[in-house]
């Protein structure tokens, strides 16, 4: 088969220049057709979401605002081993390591932890690289199912642990796994 | 001419314009919703229940944003073209008979401003006025596009009055009279002019459509073509006189359309509501009548808006001359043997 | 009251007529003649000829004068590019003005009006079917001639922006 005659929706016309008969001429017969259409959609149920008051339901895949997880006993999974900021492609991520001392055992899982995790929205482009790279299933875009909420200045855009972790007890009742 | 005459014309000429007021502003609302209806959608509805408040939120808009006026030698032809473009579309429902005489205390009053016994070419000249507006307007916004807008809207208006002309001449062999009563009394109970001369409904139908620069024939303000079309420039409160002068011309058109054709204030059992009911009971349903045919056919303008295309200006002018002109020379002729046959 | 009204409206139609004549623009010129001839429409309106008042607004106002504001629009004149005339031609168009308006008051000042016999016969003489009789019983053939001049112009002008064909 030709390449011309292959049709994906198998609704394909080819263009004609021939001359319009008379009743195509005076336009009044393929009016009246296209007013039928038009009517029949004006009493069509409407596909509108009123956004405030209904909104869409996420996708289970949809990549949103970034989270670190708790492990189940409250404990914050990342380990600052930098790999998220090596993957980023967008180079958003910086972190600063820290070494847990006796006292922090039940604040971090790991020996090192990051003390500083900082994400910069406005680079992000919510690829879910970092997602992928965590040896700790420690950062995830899936679970948050937010958006990165809008701001005026720039520095408003650099979110820090305050914004990214898990409260304790959502990390204790698994809300986010 | 008593005083008591004078104010009572004058009290009706009030009530008259604030009717074509509200129905221009809430066309504007109509518009939007019914073109979100066509397209799957519910249109403007956060402003009030339905959106009912939209126009006044849209008005207080207009009356608020900046006033720019063009560096044009022309200042107060640029400040008067849309003023005329209002005035003349006002004009025109002088002359509609809106119900039968209300009879309140013996006394009677007539709903129509003015009962002139030429009203119909009263209408014509009032619609081959109107164009004068968007011309001056447009000419002194100097402004290629405007001017090029304001003339496609000239040359379309002169060329689609000639058939609406000849239109008309083929319904007034038939009625015999240019009053706007006097046709609308002929048209008692359901002898609608329609099912006499469904031609020539057809051939005013096109033409109003032309006449109002409604689209498919909106080509003075294509915005394909010519940004905005005699309106580019004007802003704030001008361009609302220019919008809403349209919907104004819309409502009389309609207004028009329905006491030509389709019998005006009358409605079948007339008589017998007036007999069982009184006059004015009877008179209250004939104005609600007229308002109703008025509103489904401004609906009709909408829907034929969301339809069909822009046409192009060769196409325009090809279906005024080539088309409607000789259709409606070859409609008198009928209508002419039709009236030699059968009156 | 009727007389203030004539004498507001004879002063626009004055007013306006000059301002016609003496204003630079050509497309102002055209705006000034467009409000004289609406003045003209009212005082046919105060004689009681309806029909003359509506038809010349239709006529005049809304085709005429469009067509001839559309050309002034196009040619894009204005003060430079007005030409000077000569003398010659100038005192030339004065002359022929003048005896122009004196052919015309000539003719107005010999015509016995035909408005008294209507009134005595008490015929609503402004009514559309009236004029229509008159028209088409007593004055048919200058009707008729002028009919057959107004179709050789439409016929002379389609066939002047015909296209030639080239054989």
């Amino acid at each position: 088969m030709a390449i011309e005659n292959i049709s994906l929706s198998g609704r394909k016309t080819a263009v004609t220049n021939k001359d319009m008969s008379f009743w195509e001429r005076i336009y009044l017969v393929q009016i009246v057709k296209g007013m039928m259409i038009t009517i029949r959609h004006f009493f069509k149920k409407k596909i509108t979401i009123q956004y405030p008051e209904q909104t869409r339901t996420y996708s289970p895949v949809y990549r949103g605002l970034h989270v670190l997880m708790r492990d189940e006993e409250g404990r914050e999974r990342c380990t600052a081993c930098g790999l998220c900021a090596l993957a980023c492609p967008a180079e958003a991520i910086t972190m600063k390591a820290a070494e847990r001392t006796k006292d922090e055992l039940h604040l971090y899982r790991e020996e090192k932890y990051a003390a500083v995790y900082e994400i910069n929205m406005l680079r992000c482009i919510f690829c879910g690289l970092c997602e992928d790279a965590c040896p700790k299933e420690a950062i995830f875009l899936t679970k948050s199912q937010k958006h990165v909420n809008v701001g005026t200045n720039r520095e408003s855009f650099i979110y820090g642990k305050d914004k990214l972790v898990i409260s304790v007890e959502d990390g204790k009742n698994k809300r986010y796994n | 001419m008593e005083i008591s005459f004078i104010i009572e014309k004058l009290v009706l000429v009030l009530i008259i314009f604030a009717l074509t007021m509200f129905f221009a502003l809430y066309s504007t609302l109509a518009e939007r919703k019914i073109a979100g209806f066509i397209q799957d959608r519910y249109g403007p509805n956060r402003a009030g229940i339905f959106g009912i408040l939209q126009p006044i939120c849209d008005g207080a808009k207009l009356f608020s944003k900046e006033e720019f006026i063009p560096n044009t030698p022309n200042k107060l032809l640029f400040i008067i073209g849309p003023g005329i473009a209002m005035t003349v579309s006002l004009l025109g429902s002088a002359v509609i008979p809106w119900a039968e005489k209300f009879v309140i205390a013996g006394v009677e009053y007539v709903p129509q401003v003015g009962e002139i016994n030429i009203a119909l070419l009263y209408v014509v000249a009032v619609m081959s006025t109107s164009i004068y507006g968007i011309v001056i307007g447009a000419w002194a916004s100097n402004n290629k596009f405007s001017l090029l807008g304001g003339i496609r809207a000239g040359a379309q208006m002169v060329s689609y009055e000639v058939a609406m002309g000849l239109s008309l001449i083929a319904l007034v062999m038939m009625t015999g009279t240019l009053s706007l009563r006097e046709i609308t009394e002929q048209q008692a109970g359901f002898g609608w002019n329609i099912f006499f001369q469904p031609l020539t409904f057809m051939i005013f139908l096109v033409c109003s459509f032309a006449e109002c620069n409604r689209t498919p024939f909106d080509l003075a303000e294509c915005e394909s073509e010519l940004v905005n079309g005699h309106h580019t420039e004007f802003s704030s409160m001008k361009m609302g006189f220019y919008m809403f002068s349209e919907y104004v011309s819309m409502f009389f058109s309609s207004a028009l359309i329905s006491v030509l054709f389709f019998g005006g204030y009358n409605y079948p059992g007339m008589e017998w509501v007036a007999d069982n009911w009184g006059v004015n009971i009877a008179n209250i349903f004939a104005l609600l009548s007229i308002l109703a045919k008025t509103s489904f056919f401004i609906f009709f303008y909408m829907w034929v808006r969301w339809t069909i295309p822009r046409f192009r200006y060769d196409q325009l002018m090809n279906l005024g001359w080539k088309i409607l002109f000789p259709l409606a020379l070859v409609n008198i002729l009928l209508v002419g043997l039709g009236v030699l046959l059968f009156k | 009251m009727i007389t203030i009204i004539f004498y507001i409206l004879a002063a626009i139609t004055l007013a306006s007529g000059l301002l016609t004549v003496l204003s630079k623009n050509p497309v102002h010129s055209a705006i000034y003649m467009i409000v004289c001839f609406f003045s003209i429409a009212g005082h046919f309106l105060m004689l009681n000829a309806q029909f003359l008042s509506v038809i010349h607004i239709i006529v005049y106002t809304g085709a005429i004068m469009i067509l001839l504001l559309f050309t002034l629009m196009l040619m894009n004149l204005n003060e430079q590019h007005e030409p000077v005339k000569k003398v010659a031609s100038r005192i030339a168009a004065t002359v022929s003005a003048c005896l122009m308006v004196v052919l015309l008051l000539g003719a107005f000042l010999k015509a016995t009006p035909t408005i008294e016999a209507y009134k005595a016969a008490e015929i609503d003489f402004q009514s559309v079917k009236v004029i229509g009789d008159v028209i088409l019983n007593e004055y048919l053939v200058p009707f008729e001639f002028t009919s057959v001049l107004l179709i050789a112009a439409m016929i002379g002008a389609v066939l002047v922006s015909k296209r030639e064909n080239k054989a």
